[in-house]
């Protein structure tokens, strides 16, 4: 065989490869978006979920996920700010940054069971918080932390150093440089980090299970005092989210039409990341246009 | 005079913000290394109580074969053998990875050397998208779609190691697929076009060149993926069968590690072996997360010296 033939079965060969991966991932959004389209009603977002009869919706499920995903954020944006701001502007290449910097790389690689695991020990057992929004919003935060610092950090470094030096240069601190320069430079970017990483967290399940709790007790949605037990703002409460109610009902679920209603939720799911998506996309591009005045 | 004297040696505002704000963002950094250390911390202690406090023979527990915590065996020991749940993650985390790394390539190739600006236009934003889509999904995805199928086409009851791998290839395909084709494009253009100057064909500048010089890269995208398919716990719990036995086959129904934690903590009592020893089992999760870790950073360590 010649070397020209080779290289025509190769193309060949790579073509069939990337056209089977095409159908693959296709016939993959296809499904989820298809069997779960029908489902997709006013009714079927906002109702409750039943049981032990069909017909349920997914209304506090899709609530708690939001819910838990707003605190998640909360919690975690603050932290990995900081983290990301001092390692990308402050830290020395010594052995402490090292360690640091292995221990965020650790953080990422560990398994989201082991992460839940780790919550439901600490705060649901050790801190008595029990099954609560509150346990699975510190979870998402240790789940989320690493790879939220990793891409402020990044943020920051795309940003030039000549921007520092001018902001030296007119005799600002570097604390003053980070927060007045450095940071409206660098939000767009972190903005695109910030939402990318709530879509991970919006569907994240193995890390809840144990922390946040499989129930969704009812939620009475004209009381908004955080104290009250059947508030939906009260953090103390056990929360199912919609990843996890995909997983409880189709694991040990007794609910007649628990196919239709994972369709429907992992409908919502994949439309969520994918609106997370395009907001990332759209926003950062946005923003970087209206804060840099750059033309389209 | 000394009013004025004071007033220049006194720290100033921004030097009094500049300790407070690199005081404060140290301190989040310190938090995240304090999470790392006490999850460690924990998850070991409570691991290793099955064998510091139960006396459980460390050996027993990696080499036994029934796993029943709440049973005495035949030697008066508790029966918890974690063999069966090693050896089903060990399969699945192996197989996916195989069956996986030829599309990967393969799809990684295609974008980035034969129809680059198709592959840019619509593979690469799917693969970035189906990266983000989550586990669940794709569990419900492999009991609707994947356990039926291969309950028609091998028999069994279509729970098992091979419904997983299934499930865990198209999981892990996106991350190992984008991965690679970040680092084909880190190649530098100037290597293809020394071996295509030489009068290679594209064929012989991918498998000879291109592939070569990417070759860290891909393992430890592979590595990557193996990692994220050994710790996936709720898609694999989905389709796998749940039997805490030794596989006989692959369509046989098995467990792993991350199945057996999903399931069993909940109902076992704190303090109690038969939930010590699922807390083994995460430290055994753990140490194996670990070990992944070493093996991406000894791979990107001989990558660099070449």
């Amino acid at each position: 065989m010649n070397a020209k033939t080779a290289d025509k079965i190769a193309t060949a060969v790579f073509y069939a490869i990337a056209g089977s991966v095409i159908l693959i991932l296709a016939f993959l959004l296809g499904y989820i978006l298809i069997s779960g389209f029908p489902k997709l009603t006013w009714q079927f977002l906002t109702t409750p979920a039943k049981a032990f009869t069909a017909g349920g919706g997914i209304g506090i499920q899709l609530f708690n996920s939001f819910y838990l995903l707003l605190l998640a954020m909360l919690i975690s944006f603050p932290i990995a700010l900081g983290a990301g701001i001092y390692l990308n502007e402050y830290a020395k290449q010594n052995w402490l940054t090292t360690i640091i910097r292995t221990a965020i790389e650790i953080l990422s690689s560990l398994p989201s069971v082991v992460v839940g695991l780790f919550g439901f020990l600490l705060f649901v057992v050790h801190m008595k918080m029990g099954f609560s929004i509150l346990s699975g919003a510190l979870a998402l935060t240790f789940f989320n932390l690493p790879l939220l610092t990793r891409s402020i950090e990044g943020s920051l470094a795309a940003i030039p150093n000549l921007q520092r030096e001018a902001g030296l240069a007119l005799g600002l601190s570097r604390w003053e440089t980070v927060t007045h320069v450095i940071l409206p430079a660098a939000v767009p970017s972190i903005l695109t980090g910030v939402i990318l990483s709530a879509g991970r967290v919006f569907g994240e399940a193995a890390a809840l299970i144990y922390t946040s709790g499989q129930s969704a007790p009812a939620l009475n949605f004209g009381d908004w005092n955080p104290f009250n037990i059947s508030s939906p703002l009260n953090p103390m409460r056990p929360a199912e989210t919609l990843a996890v109610h995909i997983w409880k009902i189709n694991s040990e679920g007794i609910m007649p039409d628990a196919s239709a209603v994972s369709a429907g939720s992992s409908a919502v799911l994949v439309l969520a990341v994918l609106l997370f998506n395009f907001l990332a996309r759209w926003l950062g591009r946005r923003l970087y246009h209206r804060l840099t005045s750059a033309t389209n | 005079m000394d009013k004025i004297k004071e007033k220049l040696q006194q720290t100033s505002q921004a030097t009094r913000s500049e300790r407070r704000g690199r005081f404060i963002s140290f301190l989040a950094l310190i938090l995240i290394l304090v999470v790392v250390i006490a999850i460690f911390w924990f998850v070991a202690a409570k691991g290793l109580a099955t064998f510091f406090q139960n006396h459980i023979n460390v050996w027993d527990f990696l080499s036994g074969k029934t796993w029943d915590p709440s049973v005495k065996g035949a030697n008066g020991r508790p029966e918890v053998g974690a063999l069966p749940m090693i050896v089903g993650s060990f399969l699945i985390t192996l197989l996916s990875a195989l069956v996986a790394t030829p599309f990967a390539i393969g799809t990684a190739v295609f974008m980035n050397e034969i129809a680059p600006r198709n592959g840019a236009k619509i593979l690469q934003p799917v693969t970035e998208l189906l990266v983000g889509i989550p586990s669940v999904v794709y569990g419900f995805i492999g009991l609707s779609v994947v356990v039926p199928f291969v309950r028609h086409v091998f028999g069994g009851s279509g729970f098992g190691i091979l419904s997983g791998t299934f499930v865990l290839f198209v999981m892990i395909l996106p991350t190992v697929t984008s991965m690679t084709a970040d680092t084909l494009k880190s190649v530098p253009r100037y290597y293809r076009e020394a071996s295509l100057a030489l009068g290679a064909t594209r064929w012989q500048t991918i498998h000879k060149v291109v592939l070569r010089a990417a070759t860290p890269g891909i393992l430890t995208a592979i590595v990557f993926g193996m990692a994220r398919a050994f710790g996936e716990a709720l898609a694999v719990q989905m389709v796998v069968g749940n039997a805490t036995l030794l596989p006989h086959n692959l369509v046989s129904p098995s467990s792993t590690l991350t199945s057996v934690l999903t399931e069993g903590i909940g109902n076992t009592v704190m303090g109690s072996l038969q939930n010590n020893a699922l807390w083994s089992l995460a430290l055994v999760l753990l140490i194996m997360s670990l070990f992944f870790n070493v093996i991406i950073r000894i791979i990107g360590r001989k990558g660099e010296l070449r």
